[in-house]
């Protein structure tokens, strides 16, 4: 197909051809190394819509068990015009840029905690977003004039954030989930939207989820205004929270 | 090994006697108390087990009923001692007796408790030791181990899930394995009992777990003709009784760092201390190897930063470990590999801090942790962060090697993920086998110069902390830039003054003979 007659709304992976539908799959299944093992291989990757799979990797990773690395073709292609834009997005600015339209619209610092919840004892991802340091080159709430953040650390019972977020007046609530082993990330993000929702706290401030497995979707339906995932910067976080708190509290801009 | 970095001995040896200054104002402030984990932990090498009808532990009962009745302070194998004398038929029937508060208040004190007690104390001593020779017999029927030890994690939170994870490591190559525990289970006040087949982020340290792992390793030995070294965790706010699981159990190695958990758990500063003194004298007397935990410093703060913090760290747990009776090749001192990767000769920073470690610390083991920090779920980069860590590794000399996943900060590791990681490490580790001996560093080049940078830095911070106290550093942020007064964190009322009749048969017994004079 030549450059012009490209339909850039209906894709499929892109290896070194237009649409050839390229991909690399791995995955392991419980079977010993054997010629049946690779065989149900290539099944298993035609059931997965790759078509001519190509085993480059059949490794004995235990008795029991074959690891696959597979090429093949992709039959299935996406339609993009389908989509529609990620919610999430807020537009892009600098850490100068979030302090002073802080500053212009609310003349007061924005209160923003974050934690992980319960028995998630994992830091890493909420000081990613809090720390002065901040992640990948980028610095943390905590560096903002603008935040007043709060980082509460980690294994923080529901019932005390909730209580700290009345307290403090809260404008913002970030939560971190690292710890996702069967669901339990789900069960605390749960407890917390339904008691803020008991304590009539749920629309005076904007809730956001983060961490390993989290995207936006996932976090709507959990009842947060957002999610973001892996590999987040707190600029990215820091820009929503604008205009999101913005949009909340329009009342209170500044003339 | 040779040294390559010309450090300045006069400068260890006055980070040494900064340490000794620090880890002695931490004896004479923690040798008045004793603590409920501690008393429970001694009834656990009495042999009180088992949990009643709520699930609550025996030992936890016991300690409950005697600190109700006031009688805690004077040390909880006494009134085991008493009631053994006075005519429970056991020690179950006495542990029984003194779980019940009206008994625990009116037991008095028996004249011949200690000789009650007695061959409880040699039946554990004899437990412990027996399963020390244990391991240096299987230990010693096969051939020398390659080093690095290669420390694979399974976290399944299902022991016997665990098992098949764990099987399959050892296989592949994996010489240490722990099991990593359920999250939250270091702020539990008592250790679960049995078996257990759900947890959270890994599984529940328990007793019966610790049993079922250890069997299925020995299992192993055989068929793979090599000793699999099983690995737990000895800290939270039940650190001591963890270490006496551990000993009964045959674990070889322990997690088991003297500030880990004040810091990073915000455990109360006087518990932790406390314990972490006994549970390091149980880990002494069977033979554990214990690994400290300062890689932590580096997963929540700067790396190169960091890493003054780190070595003075390390000069601390050693002194507190030496004495507490661990000997240098039970010291597994902790550090990472956590120095951003798109930092302009950051592998030479690496470099330069694990040498500094192995040089500094000769006899130790050194358990040089994976990065995890800068894993970005870019698993192609994290695989080759993975590959310059085993190298460092290697041409530096580490001990125990943990081994980074290249899905790290993404889930945990899948079967896959684990034997990826052993695969590299294992064809690595035979690639540059002798690197060690083939390289020398440039005097005053970047290795030499941030190698002395960073003792000169730890040099600063001992100074500063035998000066003010290990407590008041604390509560100064000196560590992971966190604040933790004497007074605050978790578990403070579990800190208990001792009378001075107070008595630990154990203590006493290894005061009286090292565990270290006897092999």
């Amino acid at each position: 197909m030549s450059a012009a007659g490209r339909d850039r709304a209906r894709v499929r992976p892109y290896g070194d051809k237009w649409n050839d539908g390229v991909v690399q799959v791995s995955f392991t299944l419980p079977l010993p190394r054997s010629e049946v093992a690779l065989e149900a291989a290539k099944r298993y990757a035609g059931k997965m819509g790759i078509r001519d799979p190509y085993v480059t990797l059949a490794q004995a990773v235990a008795p029991e068990f074959t690891f696959f690395v597979v090429y093949g073709k992709a039959i299935h292609e996406v339609d993009v015009s389908a989509i529609a834009a990620g919610e999430g997005e807020a537009p892009r600015r600098s850490r100068e840029e979030v302090d002073a339209e802080i500053e212009k619209r609310f003349g007061r610092r924005l209160v923003v905690l974050g934690c992980a919840l319960e028995s998630d004892a994992h830091t890493v991802g909420i000081d990613a977003i809090f720390n002065p340091k901040g992640f990948a080159g980028d610095y943390g709430l905590e560096r903002y004039t603008g935040f007043d953040a709060r980082n509460l650390g980690a294994q923080v019972p529901v019932e005390r954030l909730v209580r700290v977020a009345r307290q403090s007046s809260a404008d913002a609530i970030l939560v971190s989930a690292t710890v996702t082993q069967n669901e339990i990330h789900i069960r605390h993000l749960t407890d917390l939207v339904d008691m803020l929702e008991a304590e009539g706290l749920r629309d005076a401030l904007v809730l956001v989820a983060g961490g390993a497995r989290l995207d936006h979707a996932l976090a709507k339906e959990l009842g947060y205004d957002a999610g973001f995932g892996p590999g987040t910067t707190p600029a990215r976080v820091a820009a929503f929270l604008l205009e999101e708190i913005s949009r909340r509290r329009g009342g209170e801009e500044r003339a | 090994m040779t040294p390559k970095l010309d450090l300045p001995q006069e400068r260890i040896d006055r980070c040494r006697a900064h340490a000794r200054r620090v880890a002695e104002d931490v004896r004479r402030e923690t040798e008045p108390f004793t603590t409920v984990s501690t008393e429970r932990t001694v009834l656990r090498l009495l042999g009180v087990d088992g949990v009643d009808a709520d699930e609550v532990p025996i030992p936890n009962r016991v300690v409950d009923a005697l600190s109700e009745a006031g009688k805690l302070s004077r040390g909880a194998a006494v009134w085991i001692g008493s009631a053994l004398a006075a005519g429970a038929g056991g020690v179950d029937e006495a542990a029984r007796r003194l779980a019940d508060p009206a008994e625990a208040r009116s037991l008095s004190e028996h004249p011949r408790w200690r000789q009650a007690v007695q061959p409880l104390v040699e039946a554990a001593l004899a437990r412990i030791g027996s399963n020390r020779a244990e391991r240096e017999r299987r230990l010693g029927s096969h051939p020398p181990e390659e080093l690095p030890l290669l420390y694979a994690i399974v976290a399944t939170g299902n022991i016997h899930e665990d098992i098949v994870q764990a099987e399959a490591a050892a296989r592949a190559g994996a010489q240490c394995i722990a099991v990593i525990r359920s999250t939250a289970q270091s702020l539990l006040d008592h250790v679960p009992f049995g078996a257990t087949t759900s947890g959270f982020g890994g599984t529940f340290a328990t007793q019966e777990n610790f049993r079922l792992m250890r069997a299925a390793l020995d299992r192993l030995e055989p068929e793979i003709g090599r000793y699999v070294r099983l690995v737990n965790y000895c800290s939270g706010l039940c650190m001591p009784e963890i270490a006496a699981m551990g000993a009964f159990e045959r674990l070889d190695m322990m997690l088991n760092d003297a500030l880990y958990g004040i810091i990073f758990r915000d455990i109360n500063p006087f518990r932790t201390l406390i314990d972490q003194n006994f549970s390091r004298r149980i880990n002494a007397a069977a033979g554990i190897v214990i690994n400290t935990g300062e890689d932590n410093y580096l997963t929540t703060a700067d790396a190169v930063e960091q890493a003054p913090a780190v070595l003075a760290s390390q000069f601390i747990n050693e002194r507190l470990a030496l004495d507490a009776g661990l000997e240098a090749w039970q010291i597994g001192l902790g550090h990472a590999f956590e120095i951003d990767p798109t930092l302009e000769d950051g592998l030479l920073h690496e470099i330069a801090q694990a040498q500094a470690a192995r040089e500094i610390f000769p006899e130790s083991p050194l358990k040089y942790m994976p990065p995890t920090k800068h894993m970005t779920g870019n698993v192609f980069r994290g695989y080759q962060q993975n590959a310059l860590f085993v190298l460092t590794s290697v041409a530096t000399g580490q001990s125990i090697h943990l081994l980074g996943m290249l899905t790290e900060a993404l889930h945990t590791p899948f079967l896959s993920d684990r034997w990826l990681a052993i695969d590299q490490a294992r064809t690595l580790r035979s690639n540059v086998r002798h690197l060690a001996e083939e390289i020398r560093f440039r005097p005053n080049g970047i290795v030499v110069r941030r190698a002395r940078e960073v003792l000169e830095g730890a040099e600063r911070l001992l100074d500063s902390v035998a000066k003010t106290g290990l407590f008041d550093a604390l509560a100064a942020g000196v560590f992971a830039d966190t604040r933790r007064s004497r007074e605050g964190g978790r578990g403070r009322e579990g800190v208990v003054r001792r009378v001075r009749e107070y008595s630990n048969p154990f203590r006493e017994a290894w005061d009286r003979e090292p565990a270290g004079a006897t092999s």
